[in-house]
């Protein structure tokens, strides 16, 4: 069997009579980025919900480092090293900023009551877990330029940070695949601008291969390594960003029939 | 007259603070609110009674044995009722708990309906110490301690442990919890076993001072609900608080203005509430932005 990094085939999904997500396959190489485009409604979110186990695909399988994942729970999905944001930010928000990020590290910290009551020395097993994470921490909070924002409620700060504290969260996860549903979505220019050159640091610095969902197509087209275009839970064309820019399928379904400016840049 | 009334507002206060607070750890993060409760903590209260009585277990065995009781009931309403529910809104919930409370209030009906017991405890209510010039009896103190004792470990709790900050943010955001690796469906059974506990603890402390029959804990629960609505649903600081503040006033109308109708105390709270303060007296007013 060929052992991609990560593979999905054959992916459908209903609800009632709609066919939300039908026949989806696509492979990701390790360390690289694809991208799903594709109009609202077009089924994009339904397949990072079925990759990370909120939804259980009809058919089709999920395969991840050689190993087939679908229908896990998501606890187990999280596990095998998957992270994801959402598009409408899911932040703890009455906790701070360092709050959120060590939830994310949930996983990795093996504390339990006894060894945590005995936390007195600087070298107590416990102490030396607190550190080991808080040190992750700071090395995410310094990427994402956070630092302001490290003692705040989540709850009230800014839109953008908030999807950047998102964003730190999955990473401190630890994760070998983050889905990223829309990272971008509510971001100025020079927000978005900024993003791509995190987005771009986090695969050289952590080596983690991503999956993006993204409406704005200047970033998709500087960032992917290829691309999935989708329509109506359809795959219509998978590929480099310049074969999805002269892909008349794409063109005709997602860009309209005219040649939009920044395709044509 | 008065301090020796508000001695006894605090008692009491104390076991509705602990109902309030069970109710509230469960509403924070099932968002419904257990009518079980209260059958709940008397069935577990009656175990404590069969142990000590019928089998002649020692305090100790015998309250450690009615709250891992306590513990196996709520989480069995969880896992075998409450999970199973498709697609549940908060209605269908509050049915399913409501069931389950006629369910346990019929076996123990049968079980031990027909007397009314005295239920032993090893701190007297007789033995008193004066303060002041209140009487203040070695019960009241215990209820006290026991229920501060209590609050404080579930402080710490939430603070510091890994398990109660999981159970922290489930109840914040349950998607973004199972996301990022924790088990949101034991956490659930967890926080129901846990909040039958308390509960329990609150029907044991109670039973020396009342009576011991099916009906033990239907008044407090409706006072620990009401309680709980005067604090605000969502804090467990305020639901107790929420629990002394109506102790203290319902002593204190009994006293001054009518025994009789001191009961009612209560639910005018509720009604004055929801109409000037919905959200609860310590309660952020949280509006979930869509």
């Amino acid at each position: 069997m060929n052992e991609d990094f990560f593979r999905v085939e054959d992916l459908s999904i209903g609800f009632g009579g709609l066919k939300a997500v039908d026949k989806v396959s696509f492979t990701l190489e390790k360390e690289t980025i694809l991208s799903i485009i594709g109009p609202n409604g077009a089924g994009k979110t339904t397949i990072f919900n079925c990759i990370s186990g909120l939804y259980i695909p009809n058919s089709g399988r999920v395969l991840f480092k050689g190993e087939d994942i679908t229908g896990l729970k998501p606890y187990k999905i999280a596990m095998k090293g998957i992270a994801r944001t959402f598009q409408n930010i899911e932040l703890f928000s009455r906790m701070t900023t360092m709050e959120n990020l060590m939830l994310g590290r949930h996983l990795h910290i093996k504390t339990g009551i006894l060894s945590g009551a005995t936390f007195f020395r600087r070298n107590s097993r416990a102490a030396r877990e607190e550190i080991k994470h808080r040190e992750r921490m700071e090395h995410i909070i310094d990427l994402l330029d956070l630092q302001y924002a490290r003692n705040q409620f989540v709850g009230s700060l800014p839109y953008g940070t908030q999807k950047l504290i998102e964003l730190g969260r999955a990473l401190a996860l630890e994760p070998e695949l983050l889905l990223l549903d829309e990272p971008s979505a509510g971001m100025n220019t020079e927000e978005k601008q900024d993003l791509i050159f995190w987005i771009k640091d986090i695969q050289d610095e952590l080596k983690v291969t991503i999956l993006l969902i993204e409406h704005d197509m200047r970033m998709v087209m500087d960032i992917s390594d290829r691309i999935l275009a989708i329509n109506f839970g359809k795959q219509i064309g998978e590929g480099s960003p310049e074969e999805i820019q002269n892909n008349p399928e794409v063109l005709k379904a997602y860009l309209g029939e005219e040649e939009s400016s920044y395709v044509s840049s | 007259m008065l301090f020796q009334l508000i001695v006894s507002g605090i008692s009491i206060g104390s076991i509705y603070a602990l109902v309030a607070l069970a109710m509230v750890i469960i509403y924070k993060t099932s968002e419904v609110p257990n009518f079980a409760q209260g059958e709940m903590s008397m069935l577990s209260t009656f175990i404590a009674f069969m142990l000590l009585a019928s089998y002649g277990q020692s305090f100790l065995v015998s309250f450690t044995g009615a709250l891992i009781f306590a513990v196996a009931l709520g989480v069995f309403l969880e896992f075998v009722f409450l999970r199973r529910a498709k697609d549940p809104n908060v209605l269908s919930l509050i049915l399913i708990t409501l069931g389950f409370e006629m369910m346990i209030y019929g076996v123990a009906s049968w079980k031990w309906g027909a007397e009314q017991q005295s239920f032993p405890f090893p701190v007297s209510d007789f033995d008193i110490v004066n303060v002041g010039p209140a009487v203040v009896s070695y019960l009241n103190i215990a209820t006290l301690l026991v229920t501060l004792l209590l609050m404080l470990i579930l402080f710490l709790f939430f603070r510091y442990t890994k398990l109660g900050i999981a159970m922290k943010a489930t109840q914040q955001n349950m998607l973004a919890a199972r996301i990022n690796g924790i088990r949101a469906n034991r956490i659930l059974s967890l926080t129901w076993g846990m909040s039958s506990a308390i509960g329990a603890v609150a029907g044991m402390m109670l039973a020396p001072i009342a009576t011991l029959d099916p009906n033990l804990m239907m008044d407090p629960l409706l006072k620990g609900f009401a309680s709980a609505v005067l604090g605000g649903m969502t804090t467990l600081v305020g639901s107790v608080l929420g629990g002394y503040i109506l102790g203290i006033i319902e002593t204190l109308f009994g006293g001054y203005v009518s025994l009789q109708f001191k009961s009612i105390v209560a639910f005018l709270i509720i009604v004055l509430v929801l109409c000037f303060k919905p959200s609860g007296l310590f309660a952020k007013h949280y509006v979930r932005r869509v």
